[in-house]
């Protein structure tokens, strides 16, 4: 199961890396970028959200903690006080009903002595009275008459009975005013029970309370276990009113809890029940309040995150940018590298094939020529004799032919240039002057402006003036074949940079298309039909990389066309064609 | 006019008496070899003034037989004629010591002028 789960992942990561579409298409380099861009952001951004996801919840648990530990803190003080008080008031009755003996107290004198004491050294207390066994009321103190009265079936009385003490829950009593009560069991020596009851008033809860201290938006109460309010709250309702939450699990401790209330707003709850008493202390802060300290925090980590991811962004995207496009840049280079290697192979077996052509052909040409020669030469010696001058002009028709066939060889083999090969230095406007001046006539004949432009401080160049001349020619040749009567061809030369000079001619002739632009410097590619060899370009392009230059066309059909020689100022290689 | 003699040695029977036919009518003896070997015999006993070499040849090769001229009569001026459509052979019988080089088919005014220009007379005392 896991390795077929790993083998999937393995495939679907290679997939990412396979490329289908053509090296050449513009959708392969546009893909490639895309996977590029979409790998470098995976491996930046995962790694960076989930730092910023822990770095949120690790702060947000620091900050929190710290939040709420005051709160706890001040539970624990504020739970203690009410404890002290509340244990106060129920050793006050319970100090009552052991120092007192039952009989005593069933007088009404002592017992108001006694309440009065209470009443002025402890405070708070409201009434004080005094039940025996059975439960009826034997004496009392305070606003009612309740002599007399049985509280035999009532909760609280049997609770003390079982429990020996009892706090009740805070009740409307008297002037309406909420209270407690107090109650405490003693045995006679006889046996038998009786009871100390005292109310008390709850002023002491709400002093309690106010002395916290607190926040406007903060609030704290008192609950009984049944969630009633035993004191009023700010925002959840007043005493006796029922508190909306319920409040669990039962904590000695204090515990802090994070809810909403009812508004939704996130607060902070917290609550701690009272040992051994019935009531639980309950703090609210909102959590707007605590965690404000995170909340700032948290836009900052939020603005970096985002600042981040907009550099990263911009980062990758310019990078891979950058880098396709290097890419494209040197597979074009290679392409362009292997398209010329293979120019110039295919010249290189062309020069071969057209060597052997011409030896073979030269010879029997060569003979063909001598014969050809000599019966002129004997018909010129020979007495005159009938149609003499015929025959001379077909021994010179014959030699003509020849001569073209010399020429057409010679072309064919690059040859129509001076048979060695020599270095020298030379004045490119002058070679073109040279070059002009073969085909001076044929432009004049028909019309053709030649306009020379060339620069008077051109320096020279160390080159091969033959096989220079075989270049301007070929592409003059091409400009005057490809303008109509009284075309303009213009020859422009110029220094091109500090190793090179620049040569261009343009014509305004019929120009070419983009597919045939592709193809002229290509052995046998020709737009002449009848009498074009496919090779004078090609021938030119072979002698100009020789020569350690560059040529280039641009051309636009109807406009005219445009080559442009850059030849270097200095060649290291020399040769052959 | 003096007299020259030269040697045309070419593989093409046809081309090489024709030319010595025609260089005759002119006036300049011209004797032909058709084989390398023979050539160099020919070259010690005729001692031609001026010798016209082809470079491919069957058996022993052009340069071959131009080493062999340069080597035992050194005074003899040697032509190169060719049909080949290379340089590199030209270029290497100069270096070997030939006089000039030209390539097939050759007009026999140029031939003759070249022969003239071998042998140091000026154009005007030809004719």
């Amino acid at each position: 199961m896991f390795r077929k789960v790993t083998n999937g992942f393995k495939k679907l990561f290679l997939s990412f890396f396979r490329f289908d579409e053509s090296k050449d298409s513009q959708r392969y380099y546009q893909i490639l970028r895309l996977k590029m861009i979409i790998l470098m952001l995976m491996v930046t951004i995962i790694p960076l959200s989930l730092m910023y996801l822990i770095s949120y919840h690790e702060y947000k648990q620091a900050i929190k903690e710290q939040a709420v530990h005051p709160q706890q803190v001040m539970l624990n003080k504020t739970k203690h006080s009410f404890e002290l008080f509340l244990t106060e008031r129920l050793s006050a009755v319970s100090f009552i009903a052991s120092a007192y003996p039952f009989e005593e107290l069933t007088d009404q004198k002592t017992l108001n002595r006694v309440f009065q004491v209470m009443k002025r050294e402890f405070g708070g207390f409201v009434d004080l009275g005094l039940i025996d066994s059975t439960g009826v009321q034997i004496s009392y103190v305070g606003p009612y008459s309740l002599i007399g009265k049985s509280y035999k079936d009532q909760d609280w009385f049997h609770e003390v009975s079982i429990r020996g003490t009892y706090i009740s829950d805070v009740f409307m009593g008297y002037r309406k005013y909420p209270h407690f009560v107090i109650a405490v069991q003693q045995m006679k020596p006889t046996g038998e029970t009786w009871v100390v009851r005292a109310t008390i008033d709850t002023d002491k809860f709400n002093s309690l309370i106010w002395s916290m201290g607190l926040e406007p938006r903060s609030d704290a109460f008192v609950l009984n276990k049944a969630g009633i309010l035993q004191t009023p709250s700010k925002f959840y309702g007043d005493v006796f009113e029922r508190f909306p939450f319920v409040i669990s699990p039962v904590s000695y401790e204090p515990n802090v809890i994070e809810t909403l209330d009812q508004k939704n707003e996130k607060i902070f709850l917290g609550y701690t029940n009272f040992n051994s008493m019935p009531f639980i202390l309950v703090l609210i802060k909102p959590s707007a309040c605590v965690m404000r300290p995170w909340e700032t925090l948290n836009t900052e980590l939020f603005f970096l995150f985002v600042f981040s991811i907009f550099i990263i962004v911009l980062v990758v995207f310019k990078i891979t940018g950058v880098l396709v496009k290097q890419i494209e840049e040197l597979e074009h280079r290679k392409g362009q590298a292997f398209r010329e290697i293979e120019h110039t192979n295919k010249l290189a077996s062309i020069g071969r094939l057209a060597a052997g052509v011409a030896h073979e052909i030269n010879n029997p040409m060569a003979i063909i020529d001598q014969k050809a020669g000599l019966m002129t030469d004997l018909i010129e010696r020979t007495k005159d004799f009938p149609q003499q001058k015929k025959f001379i002009g077909l021994a010179h028709s014959i030699l003509n032919s020849v001569d073209r066939c010399r020429t057409i060889t010679h072309r064919l083999l690059g040859f129509a240039r001076r048979m060695d090969v020599q270095f020298s230095l030379l004045d490119l406007n002058e070679v073109i002057r040279e070059v002009l001046g073969l085909l001076g006539q044929e432009a004049s004949h028909r019309n053709i402006d030649i306009q020379l432009n060339l620069a008077e401080d051109l320096p020279n160049i160390f080159s091969d003036q033959g096989q220079l001349q075989q270049v301007f020619l070929n592409i003059l040749n091409n400009g005057l074949s490809a303008v109509g009567k009284e075309g303009v061809i213009t020859i422009t030369s110029r220094e091109y940079d500090l190793k090179s000079v620049e040569i261009s001619i343009q014509d305004n002739g019929s120009g070419m298309s983009k597919e045939t632009m592709k193809h002229i410097f290509e052995p046998f590619f020709t737009t002449k039909k009848d009498y074009g060899t496919g090779l004078g370009l090609s021938i030119t392009y072979g002698i100009v990389k020789k020569l350690g230059g560059d040529i280039q066309v641009e051309s636009e059909e109807g406009k005219g066309t445009k080559f442009t020689v850059i030849l270097a100022k200095q060649v290291t290689q020399g040769g052959e064609l | 006019m003096k007299q020259w003699k030269v040697l045309l040695i070419d593989d093409e029977d046809e081309f090489v008496t024709t030319l010595a036919e025609r260089l005759e009518l002119r006036g300049i003896h011209a004797l032909t070899e058709t084989d390398g070997q023979e050539a160099l015999a020919r070259i010690k006993t005729d001692k031609p003034q001026v010798v016209v070499l082809d470079i491919m040849m069957p058996g022993v090769n052009g340069l071959d037989v131009l080493r062999h001229i340069k080597r035992s009569h050194p005074g003899i001026p040697v032509i190169l004629l060719t049909g080949r459509g290379t340089t590199s052979e030209g270029v290497e019988g100069m270096r070997m010591g030939a006089f000039d080089f030209m390539m097939k088919p050759v007009k026999i005014e140029d031939l003759i002028s070249k022969l003239s220009d071998a042998l140091e007379i000026p154009k005007n005392q030809k004719k």
